[in-house]
């Protein structure tokens, strides 16, 4: 597989979305609502005080915490409204045809859609958080006496959780664009792969999923062995002959 | 350049294209007509390596299309304008273009020349930053055709090039393919323009899931029809007939007041024919030779065949 071949293909995808400018403005808006509007929330539960009971703040911290999971959310949902319209705007134009004809590999083809996808969400999640946990320090530095961030859990949730999130929604979104012909179809059952994880995050929320680190590595070896089963699935989808033949 | 031997492709229980056999030289324009469903885009998608063959074998400049590291090798040398021209309406021409001779490694040198000579040759240089969905039907035809020659492919597969276009854009695109020819392309021009097979193909396949017919416009003709002369008279008596019956070998039909002949060559037998139906008092209004158009060469071998 060469990667400059994914990665023309990628970049092509790319110049698209920027054109698209409600996934763009939803990927955007996404990001600014978790990085600006949680910490503003945060500072408002803080009483915007100086000064804190200790039981007050273990739940602050836990709160923090599971505004990090958003994150892991955002990751499983971004990536759909891209990669589904990546393939189903290439059925709709009918553009597969001709980029199947030139001398590119299925796999090149699948892996560059991919990267597609999954850059803009990537990129305007790690952003975020970056915000995120800038705003979070500063306003909690005055209450912890240190920085907050960065910490081990964060760490795991932005190197591990959220590409895995992302990769899980793009390949769910690739298996479901064979078999429907409009975006929006696409997009909603391509979105129903945030459940599982919503699901995650109300176990936290309950304390039946506890966000420490042993416990978001076992996650991400979850989601690793998902991400491959579905890749397998994917690849078998995204085959030329199946494209042009079998593909509604 | 191009080789096909019993290529069949099947869905299921239903075969799309069955055991064609053909060859096409290089620097020739071939072309294959037939109706919708007789396996014209089933064929190149099956030359393109775009969809695996279920039977037979084809090869393209001596790659097997069957063999995957040589699939590779075979589209890096053609250039495909599939039915619907597939361009991404939001990006602009020079976009679009751009994108694909990237794919086909080309340098950016070579890029920019070679965008600049074909959007220049098929007038879009002008539009050349427009997005394409802005653009007619005609202009995205010319920039699927751009797309095509972005790598300077030797051969080409064209299927239905000018269908759903304007006569006017139709006229351009055919001008356009008759450039390629005199290049020296190899030209596989999928079509059920018989007008634009006649003008542009060196030789004729017309297929029907199976290939029925295939030569030379002039060949196909010759083998459906022959060589007639058709006499016009004022009228047509027994004593007529019976002179040219005497003169020739071939067949005479009476249609209304004229008389159709098979001859082997009008030249040498229409003088003998005129003056024997002169001489049995028959008023000669014109002498013709028939020629059937493809048209009729067509509509006759598709008809025939179930």
């Amino acid at each position: 597989m060469r990667l400059s071949k994914a990665w023309i293909i990628a970049s092509k995808d790319l110049s698209i979305f920027r054109k698209k400018k409600s996934i763009f403005y939803s990927v955007i808006l996404f990001s600014l609502f978790v990085s600006i509007g949680l910490p503003l929330l945060i500072y408002v539960l803080s009483g915007r005080s100086g000064s804190i009971s200790p039981d007050a703040l273990s739940g602050l911290l836990t709160v923090i915490n599971a505004f990090a999971f958003f994150y892991i959310i955002g990751a499983a949902s971004l990536p759909t409204a891209i990669a589904s319209y990546s393939i189903i705007g290439e059925k709709q134009e009918q553009s597969l045809e001709p980029l199947l004809a030139t001398p590119t590999t299925d796999s090149e083809i699948l892996l560059g859609k991919s990267i597609g996808a999954l850059l803009p969400p990537l990129v305007a999640i790690w952003i975020g958080a970056v915000i995120f946990m800038g705003l979070i320090d500063a306003i909690t530095f005055g209450l912890l006496g240190s920085l907050y961030y960065l910490n081990a859990v964060i760490a795991v949730i932005m190197l591990l959780l959220v590409p895995l999130a992302a990769i899980t929604a793009v390949e769910v979104s690739v298996i479901v664009s064979a078999r429907v012909n409009d975006v929006r179809t696409a997009q909603q059952l391509g979105s129903l792969i945030v459940i599982p994880f919503a699901i995650i995050y109300v176990l936290g929320e309950i304390n039946a999923f506890a966000l420490t680190v042993p416990y978001l590595l076992i996650l991400s070896a979850i989601i690793l062995v998902v991400d491959i089963g579905l890749f397998s699935l994917s690849v078998s989808t995204f085959r030329r002959d199946e494209i042009l033949t079998k593909w509604k | 350049m191009i080789d096909a031997v019993n290529l069949t492709k099947k869905f299921k229980d239903i075969t799309a294209v069955d055991g064609l056999t053909f060859h096409v030289d290089e620097g020739e324009v071939f072309g294959f007509l037939g109706p919708n469903g007789a396996g014209k885009t089933t064929t190149v998608r099956m030359l393109c390596c775009l969809i695996a063959r279920t039977s037979g074998e084809s090869r393209i400049a001596g790659y097997d299309t069957g063999n995957d590291s040589d699939s590779l090798k075979i589209r890096k040398i053609i250039g495909l304008i599939p039915e619907n021209v597939g361009l991404y309406g939001e990006l602009s021409a020079y976009r679009n273009l751009d994108f694909y001779a990237r794919l086909y490694d080309r340098t950016e040198q070579q890029r920019k020349e070679s965008i600049e000579r074909l959007l220049r040759l098929l007038g879009l240089w002008e539009k050349k930053d427009h997005p394409v969905g802005t653009f007619s039907k005609g202009m995205k035809q010319k920039v699927a055709i751009a797309r095509a020659l972005v790598h300077d492919p030797g051969i080409l597969f064209l299927d239905e090039p000018t269908a759903n276009l304007d006569p006017g854009a139709a006229k351009t695109v055919r001008d356009f393919i008759l450039e390629l020819k005199k290049e020296k392309k190899t030209i596989f021009l999928n079509t059920h323009n018989l007008e634009e097979a006649q003008k542009l193909c060196d030789r004729i396949g017309i297929l029907k899931t199976h290939l029925l017919r295939i030569g030379t416009p002039e060949e196909l003709k010759e083998a459906l029809w022959g060589s007639k002369t058709v006499i016009g008279l004022e009228e047509v008596s027994d004593m007529i007939v019976a002179a040219v019956k005497q003169h020739t070998s071939g067949k005479v039909v009476v249609e209304d007041h004229r008389l159709v002949i098979d001859v082997k060559n009008a030249g040498q037998e229409n003088p003998g024919l005129v003056q024997a139906i002169v001489a049995a008092g028959g008023r000669i209004q014109f002498v013709q030779e028939f020629s059937p158009t493809l048209e009729d060469v067509y509509l006759k071998t598709v008809r025939e065949t179930p």
